[in-house]
């Protein structure tokens, strides 16, 4: 983590501004600091770094045109949609063009009858539901910053959500992603049938964190809305038993709407932001939601409430109105804000672990907060084993801050280890580099930039991103091995 | 056979140049361009590596018969969510994903693609590869697990693979209706646009069949709303399976068969010869002798892309072509993951 401020070089910062203003207005050209540091960082705010340009374009020519001027003078392109991202994805380049796609907000063609909805990359995730609403349809996949959050942001970094065990993610729900090559090259993935010929290059640039295309349309599905839906709210006194409800709900042929779950600390922090009655007693939270017709919804809830009986709930709520429903989630969805009411900064972790190993991961987690004495509450999409373990810490102490690092560096590398991946929805961007070296193998990686060089054979688009080049793989291997951090002999494995 | 036996065989192969055909139970031979170059038989690499229910997940190598998996999982009350075809004995697992076709449960429950969650590749250098993993979400690299579903193997040995799965749903029930295509096209759009348990639809001449999938209340319930014919379970099983693995009448016969992937809204496709739909109207099916290049600018003027799925003379190429860019990032890719070229050359396009 850092706020290096690299020194922007003047020269070229006036030759590339030249050149945009050549076809750009000057109010789509920024590069004076007090208009360019307001994009220095993206939701991940421990990272900044003032771009050297800002450009705005309106339109696919102008964008077309952008990247054709970079790609020319060698120029870093990094594109950025609503800035929610948590992984710093968006990170500005000091020596190049921050590429804003905020001015594409239109919706450019709604189907109700094929359901499906043509919008630009820089329309909210949740306006989009909004607008299809009247013909009772929706947007499936809801990352809990979806009032914010651009759908192009949530095909670049393939978003996920609380309901994406069962509607999927980005990846399951978008069609086709228009966009252009560094190079200034349209180019359609996939398309508005169920499949397109050849290779899935939309499954390749979906997750692919702005490094292969710069989004400038996307195709979304659209799904009918539900009935109805309801939410279980059960308490445990115990998080591994919590744990084994989830498994056994799946076993018992259930597939939820949404299945989350808090732990103890993060239950008391969202509480007191939110009021919502949650049980400050419970060691966890497991809240349960089905939707469907309503004999569906009926069904179901009564085979959860049974299943989570029997694993030892210690106390059961079902939502008896959609007030109710919304007031039982309102926390969960507020986690984030809601602990950033308790500690000056927090670290979210993304993690995704086999569920099975929950109970270790969650110990492991435990013994690492009396090692590096820092408090760290828990939230966890549950149904899909993606943990979000926050890291309570103050910035403004250098020790904190190194401590933090150690202790997500070591979390993530345990998700590893147990058979899961260190980014479930968050995406690598800077912040989980060094991490991929430790997922992957030297020869994975260099595949990833083979992939990379189809696309963008001179690196310029979104550089230093998502996946770390073999010099920082080497350099990260020998700082693993001095500081000592993971893997530790001393520290049980449980 | 070992994973390092597979290995050698890549090296040793890619050494000389050799052209190798990845090849499981044969039962896909027919669909995409002629195999050609040596056999590589992956059925001796089998067997399931992991499988947890409560995860729904299943890891197993390659060469793993299609039905075995099958078999496995429906004791635990579980399925491929995308209802494979299998097109004759002996499908493999490899097989099922390198070429990506999905049944009639496709437009509700996905693609292979969709349920494709990791695999280990051995790529044309013989190294092994492991993208994704067993976690339902996971985005740490490019998602080349999801590329190789389709890719007919060209990429690479697709040598182990992991699949999302879903619980069994716990009805399901068949209703049979009377109608045109046009007027099927529309009501199965209008329907789809509607909070009902559709898992599979077919129409043909003049019959739409449908399938609802889900809690024996909701079922009831939607049928009810629906109106309809039932059909018997057992008469219901078979027509479906039929349907899947084409040995429904509609496929018999030496007419070529095509493959036509559509938006679901687009209206009829007015070609000479017969038409079964599926997938709400975004899958059709045609038996046609039309010109290949006739039968494609229909398919593209609907927003769709035309497949010459079954046919004695495949010399128009099974697969549209593609635009410069997307042939250039097909070739690039192609020779990335394949340096000498030597997987099922041709198979996919003819200039790789």
């Amino acid at each position: 983590m850092g706020s290096a401020l690299p020194q922007v070089d003047p020269l070229l910062q006036e030759r590339v501004s030249r050149k945009l203003r050549e076809f750009l207005p000057e109010r789509a050209v920024l590069w004076q600091p007090e208009d360019t540091r307001p994009y220095e960082c993206d939701g991940l705010t421990a990272y900044r770094r003032v771009p050297m340009v800002v450009a705005l374009p309106e339109t696919e020519e102008q964008v077309q045109r952008i990247l054709r001027t970079c790609h020319g003078m060698d120029v870093p392109v990094v594109p950025r949609g609503a800035g929610t991202g948590l992984s710093g994805g968006a990170l500005p380049p000091g020596d190049g063009v921050l590429l804003s796609m905020a001015k594409f907000m239109r919706v450019l063609r709604l189907d109700p009858v094929a359901r499906i909805a043509v919008v630009q990359p820089g329309v909210r995730n949740a306006a989009i539901s909004d607008v299809v609403s009247p013909f009772g349809l929706y947007y499936a996949p809801d990352p809990s910053s979806q009032i914010a959050c651009s759908i192009g942001g949530n095909v670049a970094e393939n978003s996920g959500g609380v309901h994406c065990l069962k509607y999927g993610l980005t990846v399951h729900n978008v069609l086709r992603v228009r966009g252009y090559t560094i190079e200034g090259e349209p180019v359609d993935f996939g398309s508005e049938a169920l499949d397109a010929p050849g290779y899935d290059l939309l499954a390749l640039a979906i997750g692919s964190e702005g490094l292969l295309a710069v989004t400038t349309e996307v195709t979304v599905r659209l799904l009918p809305k539900p009935e109805t839906a309801r939410v279980i709210m059960a308490s445990f006194d115990d998080v591994e038993k919590a744990g084994e409800a989830v498994a056994a709900v799946i076993a018992a042929g259930i597939v939820p709407a949404g299945l989350e779950m808090m732990d103890k600390p993060a239950t008391a922090a969202v509480e007191q932001f939110v009021h919502a009655g949650y049980d400050l007693e419970a060691a966890a939270i497991l809240l349960c939601e089905s939707d469907g017709t309503a004999e569906e919804v009926e069904e179901e809830i009564a085979r959860v409430k049974e299943v989570l009986a029997r694993a030892g709930a210690t106390r059961l709520a079902v939502s008896r109105d959609d007030a109710e429903r919304l007031r039982f989630w309102s926390g969960r969805k507020a986690a984030f804000p809601a602990v950033g009411r308790i500690s000056p900064d927090y670290y979210c972790m993304d993690g995704t672990i086999p569920k099975r190993r929950l109970g270790e991961v969650l110990n492991f987690i435990g013994a690492l907060e009396k090692k590096y004495g820092l408090r760290c509450p828990n939230v966890f999409h549950a149904g899909d084993g993606n943990l979000h373990p926050l890291i309570l810490f103050d910035a403004n102490s250098a020790d904190e801050l190194k401590r933090t690092e150690a202790f997500a560096a070591e979390v993530l590398e345990k998700c590893v280890e147990v058979g899961g991946t260190i980014t479930g929805e968050h995406g690598v961007g800077v912040e989980k580099i060094d991490q991929m070296c430790v997922q992957f193998t030297a020869a994975e990686l260099e595949m990833f930039r083979a992939v990379k060089r189809v696309f963008d054979a001179k690196g310029l688009l979104n550089p230093g991103k998502a996946v770390p080049t073999l010099h920082r793989c080497a350099e990260f291997g020998r700082m693993h091995v001095k500081s000592g951090t993971p893997p530790r002999p001393e520290l049980p494995r449980f | 056979m070992s994973l390092e036996d597979l290995r050698e065989r890549v090296r040793e192969a890619a050494g000389r140049g050799q052209a190798l055909c990845i090849r499981g139970g044969g039962s896909k031979d027919f669909y995409g361009n002629a195999p050609r170059g040596e056999v590589l038989d992956t059925r001796g690499y089998a067997g399931v590596v992991s499988y947890e229910p409560t995860e729904l997940v299943i890891t197993a190598r390659c060469g793993t018969s299609l039905l075995e998996i099958q078999d496995l999982l429906e004791k635990q009350n579980q399925v491929l969510p995308f209802e494979p075809p299998h097109f004759g004995a002996g499908a493999t697992l490899g097989g099922c994903v390198a070429a990506g076709l999905s049944g009639p449960r496709r437009a509700s429950a996905g693609a292979v693609r969709d349920a494709v969650l990791g695999a280990r590749l051995v790529d044309g250098r013989g190294q092994l590869l492991s993208f994704g993993g067993q976690v339902m979400k996971n985005v740490a690299g490019y998602d080349v697990s999801r590329l190789l579903a389709g890719s007919l193997g060209t990429l690479g040995l697709i040598a182990e693979v992991s699949l999302k799965l879903l619980p069994r749903p716990a009805a399901e029930r068949t209703l049979r209706f009377e109608m045109t295509q046009a007027k099927a096209l529309e009501s199965l759009n209008r329907w789809a646009g509607q909070p009902l348990p559709v898992s599979a639809s077919a129409w043909c001449e003049g019959r739409l069949a449908l399938r609802l999938s889900g809690a024996e209340s909701a079922l009831r319930a939607a049928a009810r709303k629906l109106g309809g014919k039932d059909v018997a379970a057992e008469e219901a099983a078979r027509f479906w399976a039929g349907v899947r693995e084409h040995t429904d009448p509609f496929f018999a016969g030496e007419a070529p068969l095509w493959r036509l992937s559509l938006p679901s809204g687009a209206g009829g496709v007015a070609l000479e010869g017969a038409q079964l739909l599926e997938w709400g109207g975004a899958l059709r099916w045609l038996r046609t002798g039309a010109d290949a290049g006739q039968v494609r600018a229909a398919a593209a003027r609907a927003g769709g892309h035309a497949t010459l799925f079954r046919a004695r003379d495949k010399s128009a190429g099974a697969f549209a072509p593609l635009p410069p860019l997307l042939a250039r990032l097909h070739r690039d890719l192609k020779r990335s993951f394949d340096p000498a070229g030597i997987f099922n050359p041709g198979r996919l396009y003819a200039e790789f």
